[in-house]
């Protein structure tokens, strides 16, 4: 029982149990914070796997920011109690049983993939080493700046989108 | 030869008549549709006129003369040319019908002048006279029964000219659907021919013919076969028992119509058949047996109709079914020219008959009941004599046409080669009750008392273009039987001889040989030592033949004449048999019961209700709202609800996901 | 230090793929629907994150880089539209938008 499992165990638990919470809770404002918690530990979790870089831009962008907008939102509307209706008449019966089923099938074709298996028996197991920002950064503006400038572009659309969305009629 | 090479101009007269006026005539005045239709005919028979001058050059080798036009069918081994023949008894049959054809487009102008339609009438009346004529001239079975369908046709149309007419139409619709039995079984036997023969041409059909053997009465083979088919054909075309019963019907087409149709030509088409097909039937005694009995029962119990009908048209109607009777009774006991004589004869004195009832109707203003009648002789003077003419030829009276071919058949049935003693009896008696019914048409109509009223009714004769044919007609009704008087001429019947090449050139051996002597000098077989025309001439006028029709008219003068009452007393007296013959022996109505309820019953109920609406609808209706239902259903799908949305997204990608797992997972 | 096998990531990693699939379905508020979609995207990522490490190569980190990318820019429209749709409703309950039934 070496340190990087107990992390993990202690990780995965929480990111569980985080996004049992953000389902079972009542009011939006606790979903939120359930999923910034399931957030922190997937930061945690990419520091495990070596991908630094990652892990910050995850707690920067994501719990940083993204959490913070859904958060103001949720503010802004006032969005108390969730209403308790019920009038899909399919997703009560089918929508667990496939939800499980969409997991157990993801997690069976993940694990038995061919990487999967390798990796599980720690053969072939690449160095302990993470991968630095500069390699990641080189990559990132060499091989993929074309998807980097397409992304900037839709932010940049969605930077519109939403201001035109939300701007009060005159 | 110009004619002889252009056949299809008498062909092509007619129906150029026809479509110049059915096309465009619409407008024109009465005088141009006239001289369009009459001068159409009429060119035609004077082409006819031209043929019978070149065919009389022609080598015997060379007849009959066949000429292709083109090649209509070419099908495998089914091939049929539109060719036209000529032979002695095309002959005959063009002279009948181009010539009665002519009189009657005169007469119909005079007849149908305050008609409307009138360019109507006289395109079907072209029409009607082409389809003839490619009847008589096919040389080969299809061509004819082009011909004899297209007759059919004209037929309905002009039975049922005044359409607006409700017993018109189903007069029309009851002779076009009755012939039609007839022409199924003649179609079955026309496929029966070609099977047997290989080709519909009847050169070629009769060189296979002759090469096979004669059916016996003990084995009737194929022949056999073919041949009653085809005399179904006749049946229901020429209007015999069991399928006579749309000919009186058809009397509510014009008079003309009546004339030409229903008594000079169509219902001869099947008297022309059997001519023509005499190679077969000579080799298929039942057959023969069969139009011989058909012939001479129709003879018989048509004769028994005409008796006691009081419409004066209805009366010439069943007069016509019984003396085409005689024509089947001629071909059936092998005496074939004899039957053709009689046709043409008959289409002189019935078509003269029913132009003169056409010309009392109409100086009656239309009545047609002969109880209304009476005392007209001197009023109509130009109609009686000339349906008194007709009058005498029909009762077989010596010196009138009708006298000789009608003797000629008697004669055939009572001593010819194929001779039957009880057809010839029918045959008898029933000529003495066409003498009786005849002449009481005669009596009731022209003579006694006016039993109409006369300030109501304007009696006056008829116009010249009407009373001319009949002056022809009566004509012929008294001269057109001597070409066949052998008794009166010589000894020769030159008819007979002149057709002779026709009905000889392909008949059995044995058969052949016996016939035209026979028939040449019956006299002989009958037991005669010296053949001086004297002698035979008094034993004809002294036969029994002429016994009986003297006896019919001394009848009907005496119940109609002298003592107008006995016929009431004697309707009293006989009820029962006298309602059963006044109603037609309730034939109509027992083909009603029979055959049209029941259909009728069937079209409605099990057709219509049942299979139309239930079946068929229901299918289509079951469909659509099968679809509709499950449109319904997949409708559901779009509930507007983002939950179930995501859950069947959710369902698709479950499925996705298994179908990668299977595909990666079994290549692993 | 022995490594946690990767095998260990993926199967967390759907975990919280099926719990986000649950979120979406059953939740009835929009603003948490949405939270259930970026939690399916989180767990996806982590997927990634654990290939790149399995396989060595930094093209997985690329495109952790562009979902993150891509969840912010679809993140602040989605919530531009809630916003926009719940000035005229007053309900952030989604069963209620259902102008598009049959």
């Amino acid at each position: 029982m070496s340190v990087p499992f107990i992390l993990f165990f202690l990780c995965a638990l929480l990111a569980v149990a985080g996004a049992v919470l953000l389902i079972m809770v009542r009011e939006p404002i606790h979903s939120a914070l359930s999923l910034i918690l399931v957030m922190m530990t997937l930061a945690v979790l990419y520091l495990l796997l070596g991908a630094e870089f990652i892990a910050a831009v995850q707690i920067i962008v994501y719990a940083g920011a993204i959490m913070v907008l859904f958060v103001f939102v949720i503010m802004l509307l006032n969005a108390g109690t969730e209403e308790r209706t019920d009038w899909s008449r399919i997703a009560k019966p089918m929508g667990l049983p496939l939800a499980f089923f969409l997991l157990l099938v993801t997690a069976r074709w993940l694990s038995r993939s061919a990487i999967g298996a390798t990796v599980a028996n720690g053969v072939g197991a690449p160095s302990n080493e993470g991968v630095s920002t500069r390699a990641l950064s080189m990559a990132l503006f060499q091989q993929y700046l074309f998807p980097f400038e397409a992304t900037s572009i839709l932010i940049l659309i969605a930077l519109l989108g939403a201001l035109i969305l939300a701007r009060k009629d005159e | 030869m110009p004619i002889l090479d252009h056949l299809w101009i008498i062909l092509a007269l007619p129906l150029a008549g026809a479509a110049i006026n059915g096309l465009l005539g619409k407008n024109w005045p009465k005088s141009v549709i006239n001289t369009i239709a009459v001068g159409s005919v009429s060119l035609s028979f004077l082409a006819v006129l031209e043929l019978i001058r070149e065919f009389a050059q022609l080598p015997a080798d060379q007849i009959p003369w066949v000429k292709d036009y083109f090649t209509w069918i070419a099908a495998g081994s089914f091939r049929v040319d539109f060719s036209l023949q000529i032979d002695q008894l095309t002959i005959v049959m063009l002279l009948v019908v181009t010539f009665v054809s002519s009189l009657v487009h005169i007469y119909s102008t005079g007849y149908m002048a305050h008609e409307g339609g009138y360019y109507r009438f006289f395109t079907y009346l072209n029409l009607f006279v082409f389809f003839m004529l490619t009847l008589v001239m096919g040389a080969n079975l299809i061509v004819m029964f082009v011909g004899w369908e297209g007759v059919g046709l004209c037929s309905y149309l002009l039975i049922g000219f005044w359409f607006l007419k409700q017993s018109a139409i189903a007069a029309g619709k009851k002779a076009f659907i009755t012939t039609r039995l007839g022409d199924l079984a003649f179609t079955v036997g026309i496929l029966l021919a070609f099977w047997t023969f290989g080709s519909l041409n009847f050169a070629d059909m009769f060189k296979s013919v002759s090469q096979m053997q004669a059916d016996t009465m003990a084995h009737a083979g194929t022949l056999t076969a073919i041949a009653i088919l085809f005399f179904i054909g006749a049946i229901g075309k020429s209007a015999q028992l069991p399928l006579y019963v749309w000919l009186p019907d058809a009397m509510e087409g014009p008079t003309p119509v009546s004339a030409l149709i229903h008594a000079a030509t169509m219902v001869t088409a099947g008297v022309y058949m059997v001519a023509r097909m005499n190679p077969l039937f000579s080799r298929a005694p039942i057959a023969m047996l069969v139009v011989a009995i058909v012939g001479a029962l129709t003879a018989f119990y048509a004769a028994t109709i005409g008796l006691l009908q009081t419409d004066i048209k209805k009366v010439l109607a069943y007069s016509t079914v019984s003396q085409l009777g005689y024509m089947f009774l001629g071909c059936g006991v092998g005496a074939y020219a004899a039957g053709v004589f009689h046709l043409m004869t008959h289409a002189f004195f019935k078509g003269l008959l029913f132009l003169a009832a056409g010309s009392v109707i109409h100086a009656m203003g239309g009545e047609q009941d002969m109880r209304n009648m009476g005392g007209l002789r001197k009023q109509i003077p130009i109609t009686y004599w000339t349906m008194l003419i007709a009058t005498l030829a029909i009762a077989g009276i010596p010196g009138f046409a009708g006298f000789f071919s009608k003797d000629q058949i008697l004669d055939a049935a009572q001593s010819g080669p194929h001779k039957n003693i009880v057809l010839w009896l029918l045959g008898l008696i029933g000529a003495g009750f066409t003498s009786f019914y005849m002449f009481r048409l005669i009596f009731l109509t022209f003579f006694g008392e006016e039993r109409f009223d006369h300030h109501k009714v304007h009696v006056h004769e008829s116009p010249s273009s009407m009373t001319v044919p009949l002056i022809v007609l009566a004509f012929l009704s008294i001269f057109g039987g001597w070409v066949a008087a052998r008794h009166l001429v010589g000894g020769t019947d030159h008819f007979e001889a002149f057709l002779h090449p026709v009905f000889a050139a392909y008949a059995p051996q044995t058969a052949g040989v016996e016939q035209s002597a026979s028939l040449a000098g019956s006299a002989g077989a009958s037991g005669e030592v010296a053949s001086s025309p004297g002698l035979e001439l008094f034993h004809a006028i002294t036969g029994p033949a002429v016994i009986v029709a003297v006896i019919g008219l001394a009848l009907a003068w005496w119940f109609y004449i002298r003592k107008p009452e006995v016929p009431e007393k004697l309707e009293r007296s006989m009820p029962g048999a006298y309602n059963l013959v006044y109603n037609k022996y309730w034939v109509d109505e027992i083909y009603n019961a029979l055959f049209v309820a029941p259909l009728l019953f069937i079209s409605k109920y099990v057709l219509w209700h049942l299979v139309d609406e239930g079946i068929i609808d229901g299918i289509v209706n079951g469909s659509a709202s099968t679809a509709r239902g499950m449109g319904g259903k997949l409708r559901e799908l779009q509930s507007g609800n983002a939950r179930s949305y995501a859950t069947w997204v959710v369902l698709g990608a479950v499925g996705f996901a298994v179908l990668l797992l299977a595909l990666v997972g079994a290549s692993r | 230090m022995s490594i946690v096998p990767i095998s260990y990531y993926l199967v967390l990693s759907a975990i919280l793929f099926g719990l986000g699939t649950v979120a979406v379905v059953f939740k009835r508020n929009i603003i948490t629907i949405f939270m259930g979609i970026e939690l399916m995207l989180n767990a996806v990522n982590l997927a990634f994150v654990a290939f790149a490490r399995a396989h060595g190569q930094l093209d997985g980190l690329v495109f952790v880089f562009f979902v993150i990318v891509v969840a912010a820019a679809e993140a602040a429209v989605g919530l531009a539209i809630v916003i926009m749709l719940t000035k005229s409703r007053q309900s952030l309950n989604v069963e209620r938008d259902s102008l598009l039934k049959f």
